[in-house]
């Protein structure tokens, strides 16, 4: 396995904004992680680049296994190291995510130049090969542009080639399409399924949208407040959701020939940090909800390589 | 560090803005009631001299010591504050009043007037106030009459900006229409609709700027420019007191000291002020 | 870059005319006669009759303003009073000096502010960010003046490192160097601290720390750069707090430059010098501010565009 999450809680001063995350990855795999906003989706992303420090939290608990290395304990050095190397963040604003006084051709180098130590021409050589790989225009050029002087697509895409330029075995995308046009969308999305096949990369794919997952996800992890509420294989978990959340999203995709005002909703609004319901988080929202449900905190049954955390598919918890 | 003494920290660093603020404020009061009370309070007059005891340092009879002219220092300082404070509140008032007319005007009626007077005021933002406060002394001749209108256009910039960018963008909002639509006339306007918008942010600025206006009194007295003897000016005495400098380094001990307290007094209160109406204004905004 | 360079010169322009118009108006408005005003007491009638042809103060106001401006152009700034020599001549030996401390104060207050301001960013909070701010803050509120006095009373009277006043050798600029660099020191180190808290926030910054970079190395090589923009920004709009500190601290420590040459010729209502140290103040403000203007876009080149538009 590429990367395993077991059990992963986070703090945030009293606050405990993921509180058990599980899922894996293995190589040449894409996995979905899917939720709505402030679902944590972001916060594990940030927990497996080992950034949580730098904005004020902390892992409380649980571990992170990539390749082997266990991450949690892992010294600031030694995740230096994997940072932009072996791990490559993609984030999801284009439009503040590069330095706005560099070049973005040397913004690109920089990653060569720190984990590869290739000399100045070679990384630029590299630099200017990656853009025209993410079928940049003209990219000898536009090595000496500045970012405001690009499209948001193509900024996103000269993001994209900063995480590249490391050679990583593992791609986190947080949302990378989100700030950009419907048109560009699936372009970008396109060109990292392509990359994942090609170089056999292991990709997180972190979106709100279900429809996506679907299409080009291996595999899928549902989160809901701070939880991995379910995860699988994307056929198996669409073809027969167990949790409520899950299916309920699952029903939310447009599709083709629906009847029109049979848009569906979940009813309810996801709560806030300070304003969690007892018991498992999704019980106010629950068209299956059961007594239990209100009480205990359903904890994750696992069997034929899926998961879910729901009363109604472990009796073994019912007291 | 502990949990909890984390939690006192910060809360510490929290209240401490407020907790200056407030001191700064009282010790600017207690400041401006010695100042009125000088006659009362200052043990000699200033201007008794007793050249037998000149220059001496401080002692029981005189806490501060004497000047040249066996003056005491401690009762001239109170007086200077007198002056000091005096000059910069008229100043800075002067300022205020004409540059809230200006800006008004500027702001409401916009056009090329704003334009060029605009252009104008700038100016003298750009200069540094003592040259400017230099000028006007080269043209009006030294004194007190001439430091108050030097000390007023050095500060005029601001208060006509300030006045001037709310005015214009108030005067786009709905209810001044309404105003104009009901048959109100352009002052009447002016006066009760817009300008008691402004007062808070004028205020605050006000108070910031008479720091810088004692700095600039003080300038001016140091080079001779300011009030003239016999009336005591902190600037003046530090003046002075430079000739004793290896003689009698008492002398400008006390007076230096309190510009710069006043200076500070006034920069902690105003930015405490400033954090209040902050958060009053945010919570109005909720 | 060049464009923006011309046009930042022809903007100038308007504001000289305004300054000097303003500059040689000092003369007309001062009570009394300009003429008598720009002699000395108990001149001759010749000399009269020849300082009314030399500025042509027979004739109109524009006309005089034109003739003194050309006049100006020519090197004649005319002839203090009481000193009696060329005022080109004592402002340009002068000029040197005021360049001097102004310099060096401006280099003192960049570097010593950016270094203060970084230390107090990367140690947000803790004591040595607290001390730094604090230490700075009373530099900048303490009359300059006062500050001089004190520096000379401790080191060059009771340690003796330094000579007490003049300019004879480099030494003598140390303490007038720091007393004027204090001020802008704290306006630095404050607005460095600032930016640097700030854009450590962006989005950016975050993407730099994933690309695996240390801690440092986005400090000094990322943010500090960003955070010189605004830097340069504070330090061309105050330049007048430059050119004005130095005016004060030159009369303190008896430094020979254009500001103790003006305090001196207002003392004896030199009119003809008066104007020119004036003049020429005016002009290093105005030249002060456009270096710092050009300075700003050559590290911004999202400025160079903007004001193309």
């Amino acid at each position: 396995m590429l990367l395993t999450i077991e059990h992963l809680k986070i703090g945030f001063g009293p606050y405990e904004p993921l509180s058990g995350v599980d899922l894996d990855l293995d190589k040449g795999e894409i996995l979905g992680l899917v939720g709505e906003s402030g679902s944590g989706k972001s916060m594990t992303a940030m927990s497996i680049m080992g950034l949580l420090p730098l904005m004020g939290g902390r892992v409380k608990s649980g571990s992170i296994r990539f390749d082997g290395v266990e991450l949690t304990t892992l010294d600031e050095p030694g995740y230096r190291a994997l940072r932009g190397g072996r791990i490559a963040l993609i984030t999801q604003n284009p439009m503040t995510s590069l330095d706005p006084v560099v070049r973005v051709g040397r913004q690109i180098d920089q990653v060569s130049q720190l984990h590869l130590h290739l000399d100045r021409q070679a990384a630029k050589a590299r630099s200017v090969e990656l853009m025209e790989r993410m079928r940049i225009p003209n990219p000898a050029l536009a090595y000496d542009l500045f970012p405001h002087q690009l499209s948001g697509g193509m900024r996103q895409r000269i993001v994209i080639a900063m995480a590249l330029a490391g050679d990583p075995d593992l791609l986190i995308a947080d949302e990378p399409t989100t700030a950009l046009d419907v048109t560009v969308q699936a372009q970008i999305i396109q060109l990292l399924v392509q990359l994942v096949r090609e170089r056999g990369l292991g990709l997180v794919l972190i979106t709100h949208d279900m429809g996506v997952v679907a299409q080009t996800c291996d595999r899928v992890a549902v989160m809901y407040c701070g939880q991995v509420i379910e995860y699988g294989p994307v056929a198996t978990i669409f073809d027969n959701p167990r949790h409520p959340y899950t299916s309920a999203l699952i029903g939310c995709i447009p599709r083709p020939g629906m009847l029109p005002r049979s848009l569906a909703g979940i009813p309810g609004m996801v709560p806030s940090a300070g304003n969690m319901p007892k018991g498992c988080r999704f019980n106010p929202r629950c068209n299956k909800v059961m007594d239990i449900c209100r009480q205990s905190i359903p904890l994750p049954m696992s069997e034929a390589g899926r998961s879910v955390s729901c009363f109604l598919h472990s009796p073994g918890q019912l007291p | 560090m502990t949990a909890l003494a984390a939690t006192v920290r910060s809360n510490i660093a929290a209240l401490m803005p407020t907790f200056s603020s407030a001191f700064s404020g009282v010790a600017l009061l207690i400041l401006i009631l010695i100042a009125c009370a000088a006659p009362w309070l200052a043990p000699y007059p200033y201007d008794l001299q007793n050249l037998s005891i000149a220059a001496q340092a401080p002692s029981a009879a005189h806490w501060f010591g004497t000047d040249e002219f066996g003056r005491d220092v401690l009762s001239r300082v109170i007086f200077g504050a007198r002056t000091s404070l005096s000059v910069s509140l008229v100043a800075i008032s002067l300022s205020v009043t004409v540059g809230i007319l200006i800006g008004a005007i500027c702001g409401y009626v916009g056009g090329r007037l704003d334009r060029i007077v605009m252009s104008i005021v700038d100016l003298t933002w750009s200069f540094p106030e003592i040259v400017l406060a230099l000028l006007i002394v080269a043209i009006i001749g030294p004194g007190s009459s001439s430091t108050v209108l030097a000390i007023s256009i050095a500060y005029l910039a601001q208060f006509t900006r300030l006045t001037r960018t709310q005015i214009k963008s108030l005067k786009r909002q709905t209810f001044v229409e309404a105003s104009l639509s009901l048959g109100a006339g352009p002052t009447h306007i002016i006066m009760r609709r817009l300008l008691p918008n402004v007062v808070a942010p004028v205020i605050v600025v006000a108070m910031l700027s008479t720091g810088n206006a004692i700095l600039l009194e003080a300038t001016l007295g140091f080079f001779g420019m300011g009030v003239q003897p016999p009336v005591p000016s902190w600037g003046a005495m530090l003046s002075t007191g430079s000739a004793q400098l290896f003689s009698a380094p008492w002398v400008i001990l006390l007076p230096g000291a309190l510009i710069a307290l006043s200076v500070i007094f006034i920069n902690l209160f105003g930015e405490g002020v400033l954090h209040a109406l902050d958060i009053k204004a945010q919570a109005r905004s909720h | 870059m060049t464009s923006y360079f011309i046009r930042r010169l022809l903007a100038m322009i308007p504001v000289f005319f305004v300054v000097s118009g303003v500059v040689f108006l000092i003369v007309h408005m001062v009570p009394g006669d300009p003429v008598d005003n720009m002699m000395s007491v108990g001149a001759s009638a010749n000399q009269r009759a020849e300082i009314i042809a030399r500025y042509g103060l027979d004739r109109s106001l524009i006309e005089q303003y034109l003739t003194w401006l050309n006049n100006i152009v020519h090197g004649d700034l005319g002839t203090a009073i009481v000193m009696r020599r060329p005022v080109a001549d004592l402002i340009m030996s002068n000029l040197g000096h005021s360049l001097a401390l102004g310099g060096w104060a401006l280099m003192f207050s960049a570097v010593a502010g950016l270094l203060a301001g970084t230390i107090a960013a990367s140690f947000q909070d803790r004591w040595i960010d607290h001390g730094l701010m604090g230490v700075s803050l009373l530099g900048s509120t303490v009359p300059t003046f006062w500050l001089g006095l004190l520096m000379i009373m401790l080191f060059a009277v009771e340690l003796g490192w330094v000579p007490v006043s003049g300019a004879r050798s480099w030494t003598s600029l140390i303490l007038p160097v720091i007393t004027v660099g204090l001020g802008g020191m704290a306006l630095v180190a404050r607005v460095t601290r600032i930016s640097m808290v700030e854009i450590a926030r962006e989005d950016f910054v975050m993407l730099l720390h994933a690309k695996g970079l240390s801690r440092w190395t986005i400090q000094l090589r990322h943010i500090l750069r960003h955070a010189l923009i605004p830097v340069v920004t504070i330090l061309s709009l105050r330049i007048g707090l430059i050119v004005g500190g130095s005016v004060t601290v030159e009369y303190v420590f008896a430094r020979p430059g254009l500001g103790s040459l003006l305090i001196r010729a207002l003392a004896q209502r030199d009119y003809p010098l008066i104007q020119g140290c004036l003049l020429f103040l005016a002009i290093a403000v105005m030249l002060g501010t456009l270096l710092g203007d050009l300075l700003q876009a050559a590290m911004d080149p999202r400025q160079r565009e903007d004001s193309a538009q």
